[in-house]
């Protein structure tokens, strides 16, 4: 597996809501290696406060060598990372973990939710261009509102894919859960669901799936330190009572492996 | 050309840990360095002065349930629980990859008991590719009541003593900062044979969620490690260089050559990198480097004649 630490250039930075960010990043090395679901550490700071590097979700690569993230700010480190200027180089370590496994011979369904739904763009234009079946991959959204589901629509749309909207506030698509569409759907089953959200979300999706006898991915978020497996410290409780780790045995884990605690 | 060319050691780095001598002053410190193989990528492993790998007990440990970690102000806390694959495992998936580095590999050891630290010492006994062992002290002693073997002397020297009888290379013993003054544990295990003193693990720390009043570690107490620890760190080892005379590990917060030679002047043979493996994989080299520049720049004949350089004012030297 190659793994990278460079120091990237900043290409653009663009606030897509009021506290969410999307962040263009230089690097051909890291675009080319990368694979759907993988993700990237990032210092955030020079100095030592914060110490620690942030896992970013790869949103998706692109031709021109480079790589997208998107976040919500949420602390200091994000806070900071969001006030980058473009032309500024950062330290990114990756791409780390293992991805989504494509299996673009049967039906997919993408669940997405939140922040969940960006590395979900990135998979959906793998399976596109890997897509053997007449139909495409259905995506199903969830989000708080419109406006931050509005910023990744389109990019989806521009793919191809079959794409179903759930709102909170009922502003976009469904008003309710994403979980209701896929629900709704009825999946043949044979489909393989992929799936990024919070936890409560792919917990709802992993029982639906385990009832349906669904074949289902996700990818998990946790806390984590050096992003390679040195630290031990990404643990995620599995079912026969082990713990994997988020970033050297996932973050994608086969749904039915997890222990769900919600 | 640099990369086609091996760099010739630079003898004026070599450090001498009892009958083991050191390439270079610098290790990697258990725990932060997986099995080294998860470095390769980054680092020439055979550069390091040695890497110490990640504690191995008798049987393996699935360790705590998340979250094990919390970052905090220039450090982070852990509460891994010495999550390992025990030592058979160790010695056949392992040890395979790691004797082949051509770079000194100690093995840390950890236990409940003293009879644990014996059994794991007499099965590493005679295997081929470990150049030293580590004895974590650090870990709560389950047949005395929980309390940490390396806050009490006499158990401290008696797990050392147990080690020394069955292994056949050097021991070097680990030293935990929570105690009232680490020179008595130090003389101690000194006295009980140890070939060498690293310090200092973790310090205990705890950190709280004011949001849902609980504490951010399931395991509630923590190591804190990282540059926040450092002074702390440079301190015990002052301290313990000056009351004995084998050689000293300094461990804390390094993440330069500046640091590591800090530690180097106030009485370190050797160093370990630890929490900055993980924010940048490469340090240890770089630390290397960094310091074999700073003897270049200075003109020092050997490393070893800043171990213990440091001056104080109105002590003389």
């Amino acid at each position: 597996m190659s793994r990278i630490q460079e120091k990237v250039q900043l290409i653009r930075s663009e606030r897509l809501t009021d506290d969410n960010c999307r962040l263009t990043l230089a690097s051909q090395s890291i675009a080319e290696a990368a694979v759907p679901g993988q993700f990237v550490m990032i210092q955030t700071a020079s100095g030592h406060d914060p110490l620690l590097r942030r896992p970013f979700s790869i949103h998706q690569t692109r031709n021109d060598a480079t790589f997208q993230i998107v976040f919500k700010i949420i602390g200091r480190g994000t806070s900071l990372l969001a006030h980058c200027r473009e032309g500024e180089e950062l330290s990114v370590l990756g791409p780390l973990g293992q991805g989504y496994r494509l299996q673009p011979d049967v039906p997919a369904i993408l669940v997405g939710g939140g922040m969940g739904i960006a590395p979900l763009l990135f998979l959906a234009r793998r399976l596109m261009e890997q897509q053997v079946l007449q139909a495409p991959p259905q995506v199903l959204l969830g989000a708080r509102n419109a406006d931050e589901l509005l910023s990744f629509l389109n990019e989806f749309q521009a793919l191809g894919v079959r794409v179903l909207t759930a709102t909170d506030d009922g502003s976009h698509g469904h008003s309710g859960l994403v979980t209701d569409e896929l629900k709704k759907l009825n999946p043949l089953s044979e489909s393989v669901i992929y799936c990024c959200g919070p936890k409560p979300m792919m917990a709802a999706v992993a029982t639906i799936c385990r009832e349906r006898a669904l074949a289902c991915q996700v990818s998990v978020e946790t806390a984590m330190a050096c992003g390679m497996g040195a630290c031990l410290g990404c643990t995620v409780p599995l079912q026969d009572g082990s713990y994997g780790h988020a970033c050297s045995d996932g973050p994608v884990f086969d749904a039915e492996r997890i222990l769900w605690t919600v | 050309m640099d990369c086609l060319i091996e760099k010739k050691k630079n003898p004026a780095l070599a450090v001498q840990i009892g009958s083991l001598t050191l390439s270079n002053p610098v290790l990697t410190a258990s725990g932060t360095f997986g099995y080294a193989k998860e470095f390769e990528s980054f680092v020439h492993l055979h550069r390091l002065g040695g890497v110490v790998v990640k504690g191995i007990s008798l049987e393996p440990r699935a360790g705590n349930p998340p979250p094990r970690i919390v970052e905090t102000s220039c450090g982070m806390l852990n509460a891994i629980g010495l999550e390992n694959v025990g030592v058979e495992r160790f010695i056949a998936e392992k040890i395979p990859y790691l004797s082949n580095l051509n770079v000194p590999v100690f093995v840390n050891i950890l236990g409940d008991s003293v009879d644990d630290y014996r059994r794991l010492a007499s099965r590493l006994a005679g295997v081929d590719g470990i150049a030293a062992l580590e004895v974590n002290i650090s870990c709560p002693n389950v047949k005395k009541g929980g309390s940490a073997f390396g806050s009490d002397p006499d158990v401290a020297a008696a797990v050392t003593r147990a080690v020394k009888q069955e292994s056949d290379v050097p021991v070097v013993v680990k030293l935990s900062p929570n105690v009232t003054d680490v020179t008595v544990i130090a003389q101690a295990v000194e006295s009980a044979g140890a070939d060498g003193i690293s310090l200092i693990n973790t310090l205990i720390g705890m950190a709280i969620d004011l949001r849902t009043r609980r504490p951010k570690l399931a395991n509630v107490i923590g190591g804190l490690s990282g540059p926040a620890i450092k002074p702390v760190a440079l301190r015990m080892v002052h301290q313990v260089a000056k009351a004995v005379c084998v050689p000293v590990i300094g461990i804390g917060g390094i993440d330069s050559a500046e640091d590591a030679l800090e530690f180097i002047l106030a009485g370190a043979t050797a160093v370990q990198v630890g929490t900055a493996n993980f924010i940048n994989p490469r340090a240890s080299e770089e630390i290397v480097e960094g310091i074999a520049a700073y003897v270049d720049e200075q003109q020092l004949g050997s490393i070893c004649e800043l171990i213990g350089a440091l001056k104080i004012p109105g002590e003389g030297g």
